[in-house]
């Protein structure tokens, strides 16, 4: 009966939770991916009063989605250890696993939590890393996620990007009433927060380098100007808004300038404002279209998309101004470009047959390899280890958003329950 | 009956200069108006309308008027305005020159694919295809005001070709 009444609890907790978050499909399956075992962490205190989130699945859900991990499903464990001690590294050797990560959590005081964990390798039997925290209910997921970055970055080398957000629009409401909302959420779509509200179109959020701000641009008024928002306090301040189109903010890698499009002059260029000064540059001139710039890595050059040669693709210019160099030649629609973290590639939209989808190419060879496979993919952004492309996809006719790893391998939808999901932008680490 | 439209409309505009615009259409009226359009079925203001000019609101709401329609639309990935708008648009621009009081925002707006920002931009350059064409034909730039929606607000939200042919357009909204 009381084992009932904890999965019937069990089960509310969960149902409760759907409706406020997103829920996360992986929709292809890994090959030659590293085999782990995580064991889902043991809870030591009241059996009828366990903490809302299971860490290790938290965990576990992080990795597999990474691409990097094939995950060992909790039914064909033999054991669940909580301890060393308890660990038998033949059963695990026995199911081809080639690391493993057990945990425990313990009630810390009133409404407090120690959360233990250890990593291993199997065959050499020993222990990788092994940390203890100590957190309370509202940060068990951000602890999970932490967790699994250290395993990430343990196991791959590469810092791991799970205790990041995102932010993206959400479009609910009719055509003729619509609600248009800003919002952020942790990197797998829970703990989503509104940050504003409109019934006018909300568009292009952008990262300020620290993770602490959001650039955007908000129709309130009727007309697009550029707002400055501070995530944490809600403070936000008008940067532009000039007769015409005030678009497609970027910051700079150090925080001081805001690159964006502005038609004030007549035609959509690229503009640089100094923030601290509120002063503004022209970077590109032309007749065409100039639109969605995105800066490099070191902060020396800038993409963006122009139609100058006829059809939109991606030009590189020099943060001075100078050297303007069209980077895409392969299909004939390629925009809203942006580099990898490590600025040797970019991901880009691309039309293929007619179809829009995400690529990213390569740029030593100026390949684009493309990525995902639906009609109307849109908006990517790299996760800030460059590790995965977030981007605002279709299914069940609606707009929903899904990750894919950068070499393809991976892909997971983040449907949320209602509404239009789209313009998703990856936070970076936050400092 | 296009050619007598043409015909009939410097007739029906200088009857409307020349009662001094007082009775630029009630609220009451543009409403009814649309309500019978959409009903299909020609309401008591329709068919008085059609009588020959005795339209008594805002030609803007005259359903027989070319200036009734207010919406143009585009090719894929384009500005050009297609040769079967311009008797519209030379109707609009004809009200413009005689209304000097009167102003116009042109809304740009574009199909769902591809990039937002570009899709800005590029109902933007539709916007401004349609104020170029008025002031070609006279109308003073102070009475035009354009605005770019790009893909974010669609009249039609399905994701095929029939939809998508329906949301790139100009809209011509007076103020």
């Amino acid at each position: 009966m009381k084992k009932l009444f904890v999965l019937l609890a069990l089960l509310l907790l969960i149902t409760s939770q759907a409706q406020a978050r997103l829920v996360i499909e992986i929709t292809e399956g890994v090959e030659g991916a590293l085999p782990i075992a995580v064991v889902p962490f043991k809870w030591s205190g009241d059996p009828a009063r366990p903490p809302s989130q299971g860490i290790g699945r938290i965990v576990a859900a992080d990795l597999r989605r990474s691409g990097y991990f094939k995950l060992l499903a909790e039914n064909q464990m033999l054991a669940r250890p909580a301890t060393m001690a308890d660990v038998d590294f033949r059963d695990w050797r026995a199911l081809k696993q080639e690391n493993l990560v057990i945990g425990n959590i313990e009630p810390n005081g009133p409404g407090g939590y120690k959360v233990r964990f250890q990593l291993f390798d199997v065959y050499q039997e020993s222990q990788l890393i092994g940390y203890s925290f100590t957190t309370t209910e509202k940060d068990l997921r951000a602890i999970a996620h932490h967790i699994a970055d250290l395993i990430y970055e343990t196991l791959t080398g590469t810092k791991g990007a799970f205790a990041t957000r995102i932010a993206y629009v959400v479009s609910e409401g009719t055509l003729n009433a619509p609600k248009i909302s800003l919002r952020i959420a942790d990197s797998d779509g829970y703990n989503a927060q509104t940050i504003v509200s409109s019934i006018e179109p909300l568009m292009s959020p952008a990262w300020s380098p620290d993770g602490r701000k959001l650039a955007y641009v908000s129709f309130e008024n009727g007309r697009p100007s550029i707002w400055i928002q501070e995530v944490f306090t809600g403070k936000r301040e008008k940067i532009t808004s000039f007769k015409g189109i005030n678009g497609a903010p970027a910051w700079s890698p150090d925080g001081r300038y805001l690159a964006m499009a502005l038609s004030k002059d007549g035609n959509p260029d690229i503009y640089i404002m100094d923030l601290a000064r509120k002063k503004l540059r022209r970077l590109v001139r032309h007749w065409a279209i100039e639109t969605e710039p995105s800066w490099s890595p070191d902060g020396r050059k800038l993409l963006f998309t122009s139609d100058r040669g006829g059809s939109p693709q991606i030009y590189q210019v020099l943060v001075t101004g100078g050297n303007v160099q069209r980077l895409t030649f392969e299909n004939k629609y390629n925009a809203r470009a942006s580099y990898a973290p490590d600025g040797k590639s970019i991901t880009l939209i691309t039309r293929i047959g007619g179809q829009y989808r995400i690529g990213v190419m390569d740029l030593e060879t100026g390949s684009i390899t493309v990525l995902t496979d639906g009609k109307l993919d849109e908006s990517p952004s790299f996760a800030p280890n460059g590790s995965m492309i977030i981007y605002a996809t279709r299914h069940g006719g609606k707009g929903v958003l899904a990750a894919v790893s950068t070499d393809g391998r991976v892909k997971q939808r983040l449907a949320l329950q209602s509404g239009d999901v789209r313009d998703p932008v990856w936070s970076p680490y936050y400092k | 009956m296009k050619t007598l439209r043409i015909l009939l409309l410097p007739l029906v505009l200088g009857m409307l200069v020349l009662s001094g615009c007082s009775s630029t259409g009630t609220k009451d009226g543009a409403e009814g108006g649309a309500g019978s359009g959409m009903a299909g079925e020609g309401g008591t203001s329709t068919s008085a309308a059609g009588g020959g000019g005795s339209w008594t609101g805002s030609p803007l709401d005259n359903p027989d008027s070319l200036l009734y329609e207010k919406v143009v639309y585009f090719d894929f990935d384009t500005a050009e305005i297609r040769p079967e708008y311009v008797d519209t648009l030379r109707a609009h621009a004809e009200y413009l020159v005689n209304t000097p009081s009167a102003r116009v925002v042109i809304e740009g707006h574009c199909d769902e694919r591809g990039s937002r920002e570009y899709n800005i931009a590029l109902g933007e350059r539709r916007a401004n295809s349609v104020k170029r064409f008025l002031e070609a034909e006279g109308v003073s730039p102070v009475q035009i005001d354009t605005v770019s929606y790009g893909e974010e607000r669609p009249v039609d939200p399905g994701h095929n070709e029939a939809a998508w042919a329906k949301n790139r357009r100009a809209e011509l909204v007076y103020q």
